[in-house]
């Protein structure tokens, strides 16, 4: 299996991710290891294995759906790069 | 009585108990050991000023009922402490000022504790030598242009060098475990679910877990016992009864039986290793203890595994830093153009190498091949741990492939940065216990590490078999405080 640089394009979009040409061919290089790497999995035979999802034993506790922490506004937007009164401000959406 | 900086946590608890030290002075002492040390570029973020302050207040006013009365401490970047800055090690980060604390520092504080500072780690606890922290790599005070481990390098370095007499990191595939053996420190990776991980930059959250990180068994047991807490907060936290760790520290562990798995001798091993494993043998024989040969036979598959697991969730996890709500934003020509400036301006190298493995092995077309493939391996890790643990109570092998290397050895290979944590991943991926001891040195006066791995929520007998090895050892780390002029 070989990452080519089309699919380099391809996960860079997904993950929000800028690439030039330069960087995607660096990557392509190190992903192509790494998964040289990775498909030793391919040795086991995993038909009938359930997947792990949690090693906790316990499942989800209960409990009342109450609100705990509140007028928590000016904290959450203490943050952010650039805030207009009560809002978070990101480049322009809708033409 | 010794130097200040040079007693460990449990010496200097008793001086602060016996009236024979004050919070001020262990704090300013410290400080200044801090001050004149910053060449190890161990701190992100100093807060010594804050500190020596929080101390006078102590004093004042001393509680010598806590845990930890008046106790400095610095922490690892990845704990969110509010209203002083976290960056996780990362530029995008880099100016984040929580607004509420993690429970584990909370835990820290509630025990009379005072923040130093938050200690440098790999970006977003990506790496095994630090060199990923946008804020430098961090020198092992063992030597010079030496790495600290990783991703808890700066608090392995600021242990080891005696800038701050304990701390705490994380853990996800050997962040505590390898920086500890590295700069002959004790670390301790707790069994998931033990420590809360509310308010630690995530990961892997199915994998992180904090623990303490200190100059002996008893240091750590003190912190572990102060750390680990059931908390609402955290959904995957365990409500599980805990011990008394320091009040039931023993080095009684005759009986005890103790695995000692083949696959663990791998390939081009070096001798060193292979040599401190069979002294570590004797010493837990020397104790009372019996030696069960076992097999562990998916070994070789953990770190595989461990490279689809943990980039898919920090890929998931990783997403939230857009540029709009909190840290770091570039500008762009409209709002997709700006996440993506802001995430490839924002991430580091690794940062980004790993979310794209991440995002590749989730994507439409590969998540049974990759991912669901690896949960299935996962299970496979875990029922060996499980089948072992029918036969013995605890598993020995060493914590580390290697001693410490050079910095700039290892960053043009990932994979090979990647083998460091062969022998600690797998117990991060079955979710159980791990103790990293120092228990020698290599020809160049490096330290060694070994490792002790425990049943699930067994840290007590963890914590037994290494207090009584480390009797035996009796370690001295080599360091000549070659940074200070």
């Amino acid at each position: 299996m070989s990452i080519d640089l089309k699919t380099i394009k391809h996960i860079s979009k997904l993950s929000r991710i800028s690439v030039d040409e330069k960087k995607a061919e660096k990557l392509a290089g190190d992903l192509n290891s790494i998964f040289e790497f990775i498909e030793k999995l391919n040795e086991l035979k995993t038909d009938n294995v359930q997947p792990l999802t949690s090693v906790a034993k316990t499942t989800l506790k209960l409990r009342d759906d109450e609100v705990k922490s509140k007028n928590l506004r000016d904290q959450i937007i203490k943050n952010s790069p650039q805030e207009n009164e009560d809002y978070f401000v990101v480049p322009k959406v809708i033409e | 009585m010794s130097e200040i900086t040079k007693q460990s946590l449990s010496e200097l608890i008793k001086n602060i108990k016996d009236k024979k030290l004050s919070s001020t002075e262990v704090t300013k002492a410290f400080v200044e050991r801090s001050e004149k040390s910053k060449k190890l570029n161990a701190y992100v973020t100093e807060d010594f000023s804050a500190a020596i302050d929080k101390a006078k207040k102590f004093d004042e006013n001393p509680n010598l009922d806590l845990k930890l009365p008046g106790i400095p401490m610095a922490v690892k970047d990845l704990f969110c402490t509010k209203n002083v800055k976290t960056t996780a090690g990362s530029k995008i980060l880099n100016n984040f000022i929580p607004t509420y604390e993690s429970t584990v520092t909370q835990n820290i504080w509630n025990e009379g504790a005072i923040l130093l500072g938050k200690l440098n780690c790999d970006e977003f606890a990506m790496g095994s030598s630090n060199e990923t922290s946008f804020f430098g790599c961090v020198q092992n005070p063992i030597d010079k242009d030496l790495v600290p481990g990783g991703s808890s390098g700066g608090s392995s370095s600021a242990v080891a060098a005696q800038l701050t007499p304990i701390t705490v990191g994380t853990d996800t595939g050997g962040s505590i475990r390898q920086p500890a053996s590295f700069t002959g420190i004790v670390g301790l990776k707790p069994t998931y679910g033990s420590c809360s991980r509310y308010g630690i930059v995530a990961f892997a959250s199915s994998l992180d877990q904090a623990g303490p990180m200190a100059q002996n068994v008893r240091d750590c047991a003190l912190l572990h016992e102060v750390i680990s807490s059931y908390d609402e907060k955290d959904s995957t936290s365990i409500d599980f009864k805990r011990n008394n760790y320091v009040k039931e520290l023993t080095n009684n562990i005759k009986g005890k039986k103790i695995g000692i798995p083949k696959e663990y001798r791998v390939d081009a091993m070096p001798k060193e290793i292979e040599d401190l494993w069979k002294k570590g043998i004797d010493y837990v024989k020397d104790c009372g203890a019996e030696i069960i040969d076992i097999s562990l036979p998916h070994t070789n598959y953990a770190l595989p595994t461990y490279y689809i697991v943990a980039p898919a969730e920090a890929s998931s996890n990783l997403a939230r830093y857009d540029g709009v709500k909190y840290g770091f934003r570039a500008d762009g020509e409209n709002l997709i153009d700006m996440y993506e400036k802001t995430r490839s301006e924002g991430f580091g190298a690794e940062v980004q190498r790993r979310i794209m493995i991440g995002t590749y092995v989730l994507s439409s077309g590969y998540y049974d091949a990759y991912y669901l493939k690896a949960q299935k391996v996962r299970k496979l890790i875990k029922n060996d741990f499980d089948e072992a643990y029918k036969k013995v109570d605890a598993i020995l092998t060493p914590s580390t492939p290697s001693s410490a290397f050079k910095i700039g050895e290892k960053t043009n290979d990932p994979v090979s940065m990647y083998l460091n944590d062969i022998f600690t991943v797998p117990v991060n991926l079955a979710g159980l216990p791990g103790i990293s001891i120092p228990a020698g040195h290599d020809a160049k006066g490096y330290p060694l590490g070994l490792q002790i791995i425990g049943k699930a929520f067994d840290e007590q007998n963890l914590l037994n078999i290494a207090y009584a090895m480390e009797e035996k050892i009796n370690f001295k780390n080599k360091i000549t405080d070659w940074w200070i002029k």
